[in-house]
């Protein structure tokens, strides 16, 4: 009889500017401003984070294991890596 | 004396905040949701970090040798002037929220004032407090809408919490000739410049959490002047356990 109330949500949190937000995990909450609270306290006690997203998992749309073949095995492409550009010293976080 | 003033506020300050610490401590591996629990545990070390500071701080003022531990640890009953409110039982979930709003937003406008301070730690301690407290009144103010506006039980219950709670807000305002003489000097200030403030933000969540302000109740004061309930006495038997079995233990 129990009724979920508190459906998960998942928190990507991003640890410096210019970086991305990173899944870090998941966690319960009833709407998206206990979410942001939980993942506060949660995630970012030491430190972490500069900014918080939270998102409620049901609207993260997954690819499935069938998937795989078609959707990750692109064979022998090399020339799809940018490999042979030379990255100048000056750039960080690439 | 001023030293004497400025020393017996600071103790006020500290006992609050280790008091109230400790009694959040307790909900600790039984809140009712897992992120609840790591929500008060953080509270509950918020608390007791700006205990540790208040406590340094107001034994450097006393001069007498004493550390901060002998401060929150080896003080008899009547020697801890903290608030009544404060140490009152967890109750239930509302209630622990309830207390934690009420007292909260006192502090957070408390804490904002106290930037101000012509003491330069005291003011230090404020602006590191203040961030806290206003994520405790962000937390706890949520709490009571999603209570006082969720079932008929948890509006129920909130609402009793909330009479309850208020026959011991009184003493957050009240002021002696600690608070009188301070304030002369710049570095206190009377909490009732902070009344209205208070009250309009308390009155302004429960107005969407549908809530009345019970105010027709018996205030009950004491604590600051080490009166207290017979609560105070069950918290220090387990509070200062470890030191009174083994002194000067440290970490």
């Amino acid at each position: 009889m129990t009724q979920n109330t508190t459906p998960i949500w998942e928190v990507f949190i991003r640890s410096k500017n210019g970086l991305d937000h990173k899944h870090q995990g998941s966690l319960h909450a009833s709407d998206a401003e206990q979410a942001l609270q939980n993942a506060r306290d949660v995630y970012t006690r030491r430190s972490e984070g500069l900014s918080i997203w939270v998102v409620e998992s049901r609207h993260i749309t997954a690819s499935q294991p069938s998937d795989e073949g078609s959707f990750f095995e692109p064979g022998e492409k090399i020339y799809r890596h940018p490999t042979f550009y030379n990255v100048p010293d000056g750039v960080k976080n690439m | 004396m001023s030293e004497n003033y400025l020393y017996n506020y600071l103790v006020r300050l500290a006992d609050n905040a280790l008091i109230f610490g400790h009694r959040i401590s307790e909900w600790t591996g039984k809140a009712p949701t897992l992120e609840e629990d790591i929500a008060l545990s953080n509270f509950a070390l918020d608390f007791i970090g700006q205990s540790r500071s208040l406590y340094s701080y107001a034994a450097q003022v006393e001069g007498k040798g004493r550390d901060e531990d002998q401060l929150a640890y080896l003080k008899l009953s009547h020697e801890y002037k903290n608030l009544l409110l404060l140490e009152q039982p967890n109750g239930d979930f509302g209630y622990t929220i309830m207390r934690a709003f009420i007292y909260s937003t006192f502090m957070h406008k408390f804490w904002i004032k106290m930037i101000n301070s012509a003491d330069k730690t005291l003011a230090a301690i404020a602006t590191k407090a203040e961030k806290e407290s206003a994520y405790h009144v962000r937390h706890s103010a949520e709490w009571v809408i999603r209570l006082g506006g969720g079932t008929e039980e948890s509006h129920k219950r909130i609402q009793q919490s909330a009479d309850e709670v208020w026959r011991f807000t009184a003493e957050m305002f009240e002021t002696d000739e600690v608070e009188q003489s301070l304030t002369e000097q710049g570095i206190a200030f009377d909490p009732q410049d902070i009344y209205q403030d208070w009250l309009s933000y308390v009155k302004e969540i429960f107005e969407i959490a549908t809530l009345q302000v019970n105010q027709d109740v018996f205030m009950r004061t004491g604590g600051r002047n080490g009166q207290h309930s017979e609560y105070l006495g069950y918290i220090l038997t387990e509070l200062q356990w470890v030191q009174r079995t083994y002194p000067n233990s440290q970490w």
